[in-house]
């Protein structure tokens, strides 16, 4: 919203420098984004009078002008071929700071000499002094322009450009935006002008006025103007429009964007000569009804939409767009204008069925009061029969079939300080109410009755008031205390905080975290999620095809962040993120999972003056997991497992307990070529974070002695099936009672060992908690291994 | 040997020997030495052997001197053989000699991402004015991201919020399922779970359908905070977030208060710090003004306290919610928050 300080002036006296009202403003909740100022360099520019023009004596196109300034008269050149003895024009004496018309770029007016004869100033075109693009000929002023003045006090401005709030729709308009600045400096509000003189036909005769739904259109009225020229409107408002943002077109037209720039009320122009049977019903739409609207685009209606008819046929989209068929042309001389309020919710679901969306419907969307519609249409007849001429009929038609109340509120002193915390007195509260316009009364019980302005949508309960009073008085003139009720009981959420610590015994490990984005795409998605992942949950509106899905699974965005990172990755790379899936589940929010995923690439550790150039694999992935279980105190076992993501007789499946858990692997060559992530081995590992933090136990540690006796050492090595895993000759072994812990210090293949088989090396300790091992019982408990292992997995003693 | 030692015999051998040790650096040169001093034919073991030859009188005399002198000996053995033994550890050392400025050994190095990092700091600051975290979905429900929070269908607050909606038609023929838009239908599902008081800050992953650009994200994360109870007031909100600027700016930051509109709360602020940069001169990080923005706050809107069932007239309380990308961005300086998801590690590797 474009705010012109000379607009503003209109109905608010103001003397505070603009960064001073743009603050104010600002503070108090119309935030101001930008100040322009129109002709902050003119100075030494003024308005003069031209008083005679001369031939110049050695140039035919040039002549020579003469004017009096202060008293004195100067002669310039001038080229200009509108100029006339008698104009009132700007005229620049030498110091000026203008823009040259060539370069645009801001020169200062020097004393010339052209073609023989000095020149000591200028008369100015629209574009040197950066009023508009005009150069072909000079600006030539209204006549009541003030000779001698300054143009800046004549012409120039200042332009605020607020944003407003989607609540304060009566402050996307210039007495709005005056009632704000009237209460927060405490100057008066200058109420526009209303009346016009009402000359023509009783206007119950000229028009008759028909609301068929008042649920969609509370309010309907019109006024009719006769005999109107249309045509430019004056400069004033051209100039006011353009500083506003608002294109002028003509005379009649203009009026009614100024009115909804002033007032905040959208209104309409109908030629009523087209309008069949001088008759209005604004009814809903028919099923499948065609209409073109002002802009030339065709649409189909269909009920509620509201339309604006005739006796014969739609001429207005209601709220939103005037009709092709009725628009205003420069042959009109018989205008309809419309005032109107319409049901907020239908125009906005219009709008927006129609993908149609105008200042108008933004205005009605967010709530305007049928109150404005009838003074909207009073000025902006008076404005037409000001600057189109004509006779305005008698009265207005005026359609109101049900007259909305205007909402009191019972309002305290007491409320506002249990909202704000303090104290404010009955007169500074009254103050401020009555200057923002509500009407205060106070009751018997001592409480005030405030009448709400109708132009004030926003206010509908006693802390809306609340807020006036806060806003007004100034948020930083209000207290700052600390909380001083007791801090409420905490839950423990030994959850959360285990997830928090996964993530940093991650760090721990040395792996880097990532964050990637919920949305990914149907086809990094396939490639990537486990077998039995469900389908993803869709988003209906999305911004790409690239976040289109919900995620189930957060490998594809680790190794894309691997992809994005191939150059780091020749150092060796180590990362981790821990977000949620998405699992869709019928007719409810789907199950968000938190998940942990790692990735492991590269050399184990950058190349060094002491490099020993070894790859991370399988391995490394399996230590962090087993670190991370380890920290938490949970049990866990890997087992064999097969997932599409990964080569295959690289993939291991990760329980905790009897529950599996996530999954570790080496990157099948296939997905890394997709994702283009890598040539070498990427190790992965997804865990389900729910399901182990669910598991952590929240027990405190119970200490347990340090053994006490000796443990006596024996190595133990064993040939069998390549095929058995490690894992279940540890098992077999530790589960000895006297064996403490076993070691694998050595896994061979190869020469000495059959075609087929492995030799795997145990060291393994023994030890008993009560007593020193004597070597008979190492030894007796040595053979019952040996004899297990070669019953269990076929294993015998190496030679 | 046929005379009896004097004590200027003994002299000369003690002196003679001490010389000799004196000369003996090697472990082998000292053995070489024992034998030769103090060995069975040693030449002091000798003269003591001789001692055996003479009367009592004179044997106790020689025989202490001798003693004496095998006493200086030894000791000065022990003292030779444990210099050897130091100059050898010594020669050790000497040879491990290495370039002490050659880089160390990799271990590898993770760190948090910056996000992380910073709604961790945030959480800890509302945590030690006892805010306790919760967290809520990312998929929500219309009905607590819009409908409770006082932002009705058909409304244009709605326009506050472009939203992502799922695919998901119910029986109605609405789609009444979206990403959150912000983290504030937590507020809804904390109060409608749980009795006043009530004072809990929410971070999570927040949605938006919009391009992205240095300083607009689709994708971010909120935290979110709420205090209920009676007694409540907006001066103590003033206070709590006064208090938290200072924690995560420092504690020289002057904050200040403006009015602003969210529909779930009344009377609504938007807080802003003042500018640590050019300190109030006006720079681009605060486009001039010497503020800068950082959270959106406000007292909790009766409407909102009376949909979860809170007798608004007994309760009330202030929420607020911030944006944490845009907080780490002023701490650490960052110019352009698609960097925050780009996940380029040169990026995440500098926190
Ligand atoms: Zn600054």
């Amino acid at each position: 919203m474009k705010v012109p300080l000379t607009w503003l002036r209109e109905f608010v006296d103001v003397d505070l420098p603009p960064e001073e009202l743009a603050h104010r403003l600002t503070m108090s909740g119309t935030e101001v984004g930008s100040i322009d100022v129109i002709g902050g360099t003119w100075d030494n520019v003024f308005v003069a009078q031209v008083d005679s023009i001369d031939p110049h004596p050695n140039a035919d196109r040039l002549k020579l002008a003469t004017v009096t300034l202060h008293g004195e008269q100067v002669t310039v050149v001038c080229g200009a071929p509108n100029i006339a003895a008698g104009q009132l024009v700007a005229f620049a004496r030498v110091g000026a700071c203008l823009v040259d018309p060539r370069t645009g770029d801001i020169e200062t007016l020097r004393a010339a000499t052209i073609r023989g004869v000095e020149s000591a100033g200028m008369v100015c075109s629209e574009r040197e002094l950066a009023l508009g693009d005009d150069h072909a000929g000079i600006l030539v002023l209204p006549e009541d322009a003030p000779i001698g003045a300054t143009l800046s006090e004549y012409l120039g401005d200042v332009v605020f450009d607020l944003e407003v709030t989607p609540n304060r729709p009566d402050c996307m308009s210039i007495l709005g935006i005056a009632r704000e600045v009237a209460a927060l400096t405490g100057a008066t509000l200058r109420e526009p002008d209303l009346s016009y003189a009402e000359e023509g036909e009783p206007v119950e005769g000229a028009v008759s006025v028909e609301i068929v739904d008042a649920s969609l259109c509370p309010r309907y009225t019109a006024s009719v103007i006769r005999g109107v020229q249309v045509g430019p409107s004056p400069r004033w408002m051209q100039d006011r429009l353009l500083r506003a943002g608002q294109r002028p077109i003509n005379n009649v037209v203009d009026v009614t964007n100024y009115v909804m720039l002033e007032m905040g009320q959208p209104l309409h122009a109908f030629d009523f000569d087209t309008v069949a049977e001088s008759r209005i019903v604004v009814r809903p739409a028919g099923e499948q009804e065609p209409f073109v609207t002002l802009d030339e685009a065709q649409h189909v209606l269909r009920p509620p939409m509201l339309v604006i008819a005739d006796g014969a046929r739609s001429v207005a989209l209601a709220g939103v767009m005037g009709g092709l068929n009725t628009e205003m042309t420069d042959a009109t001389t018989s205008v309809l204008l419309e005032s109107a309020n319409f049901n907020p919710v239908n125009t906005r679901r219009t709008s927006q069925a129609l993908r149609l969306r105008s200042e108008s419907s933004s205005r009605f969307e967010k709530g305007l009061q049928p109150e404005l519609a009838e003074a909207a249409l009073r000025r902006a007849t008076r404005l037409i029969l000001e600057v189109a001429g004509g006779t305005g009929c008698q009265g207005i038609a005026d359609a109101y079939p049900q007259p909305a109340p205007r909402p009191t509120l019972r309002f305290t002193l007491a409320r506002v300080r249990k909202v704000l915390g303090v104290d404010i007195d009955a007169p500074h509260v009254y103050g401020i109410l009555t200057s923002l316009g509500f009407g205060v009364t106070v009751g018997s019980d001592g409480a005030m009755h405030v009448e709400v302005p109708y132009w004030r949508s926003d206010i509908a309960q006693e802390d809306d008031l609340v807020e006036e009073v806060a806003r007004i008085t100034g948020y930083d003139e209000l207290p700052t205390t600390m909380i001083s009720t007791p801090v409420p009981h905490r839950s423990p959420q030994p959850e959360r905080e285990a997830r928090e610590r996964v993530r940093d015994l991650m760090v721990e490990c040395g792996m880097q975290e990532t964050i990637s984005y919920s949305l990914t795409s149907a086809a990094s998605l396939e490639t990537s999620k486990p077998a039995d992942a469900p389908s993803p949950l869709r988003v209906a509106n999305p911004m790409s095809s690239e976040l289109e899905y919900l995620r189930t699974t957060l490998r594809s965005g680790v190794l894309s962040t691997l992809a994005a990172n191939r150059q780091q990755a020749r150092d060796g790379v180590r990362l981790f993120e821990m977000g949620r899936v998405y699992l869709p589940r019928e007719a409810d929010l789907p199950l968000e999972r938190e998940t942990l995923v790692g990735v492991l690439a590269g050399p184990r550790s950058p190349e060094s003056w002491q490099s020993v150039n070894e790859r991370m694999d399988f391995f490394d992935a399996k230590g962090v997991v087993e670190m991370l279980m380890s920290r938490l105190r949970l049990p866990c076992a890997f087992q064999p497992a097969e997932d599409a993501l990964f080569m295959p007789g690289r993939c291991s499946a990760v329980l905790t307990g009897d529950a599996v858990v996530g999954v570790i692997g080496e990157v099948h060559p296939r997905t890394l070529e997709q994702f283009d992530a890598a040539d070498e081995a990427v190790a992965l590992f997804e865990l389900d974070v729910d399901a182990i933090t669910s598991a952590v136990s929240t027990e405190p540690v119970r200490y347990r002695p340090i053994a006490r006796y000796p443990g006596a050492l024996r190595d133990l090595a064993v040939v069998l099936d390549a095929g058995v895993p490690a894992a279940q000759v540890q098992a077999i072994i530790e589960r000895e009672t006297l064996v403490s812990h076993a070691t694998l210090f050595d896994v061979y293949e190869g020469a000495g060992v059959a075609t087929g088989k492995r030799s795997l090396a145990y060291r393994v300790l023994f030890q008993a908690a009560d007593r020193t091992l004597v070597g008979d019982e190492v030894s007796r408990a040595m053979e019952g291994i040996v004899a297990a292992l070669e019953r269990e997995v076929g294993a015998s003693l190496r030679g | 040997m046929t005379s009896n030692p004097t004590p200027t015999d003994l002299e000369e051998l003690q002196a003679s020997a001490l010389r000799e040790l004196e000369q003996a650096a090697s472990s082998e040169a000292i053995e070489q030495w024992r034998v030769a001093y103090l060995g069975r034919r040693g030449r002091l073991t000798q003269v003591l052997r001789g001692l055996s030859s003479l009367a009592p009188d004179e044997r106790r005399t020689a025989g202490a001197a001798a003693n004496r002198v095998k006493a200086v000996l030894e000791e000065r053995l022990a003292g030779a053989e444990e210099n050897v033994r130091l100059g050898r550890l010594q020669a050790i050392a000497e040879e491990g000699r290495i370039d002490v400025t050659l880089p160390g050994r990799h271990v590898p190095v993770g760190r948090l991402h910056p996000t992380t990092q910073m709604v961790r700091e945030i959480c800890d600051a509302f945590a030690s004015m006892g805010f306790q975290v919760v967290e809520g979905p990312e998929v929500e429900w219309d009905y607590y991201n819009f409908e409770m929070l006082n932002i009705p269908k058909d409304h244009p607050a709605r326009d506050m919020w472009d939203t992502l909606w799922i695919d998901h038609v119910d029986a109605q023929g609405e789609r009444p399922m979206l990403l959150r838009t912000h983290t504030s239908p937590m507020q809804v599902r904390t109060m409608q779970n749980a009795e006043p008081p009530v004072r809990v800050v929410v971070p999570g992953k927040c949605y938006r359908y919009e391009a992205t650009d240095a300083t607009h994200e689709w994708h971010f994360y909120q935290v979110e905070g709420l205090a209920v109870d009676e007694g409540i007031t907006f001066a103590d909100m003033k206070g709590t977030l006064y208090e938290f600027a200072r924690l995560i700016f420092g504690s020289e930051r002057k904050v200040r208060f403006r009015v602003d509109f969210f529909p779930f709360v009344e009377p609504g602020a938007e807080m802003a710090i003042d500018c640590f940069v050019c300190k109030g001169g006006g720079c681009n990080v605060c486009k001039g003004t010497g503020w800068i923005e950082i959270l959106g706050a406000g007292m909790v809107n009766p409407t909102v306290l009376e949909g979860v069932g809170y007798d608004s007239s007994r309760y009330t309380g202030f929420a607020f919610g911030m944006g944490v990308e845009r907080i780490a961005m002023l701490k650490y300086g960052i110019d352009d928050i698609r960097l925050f998801y780009g996940n380029d590690l040169r990026f995440l590797q500098q926190f």
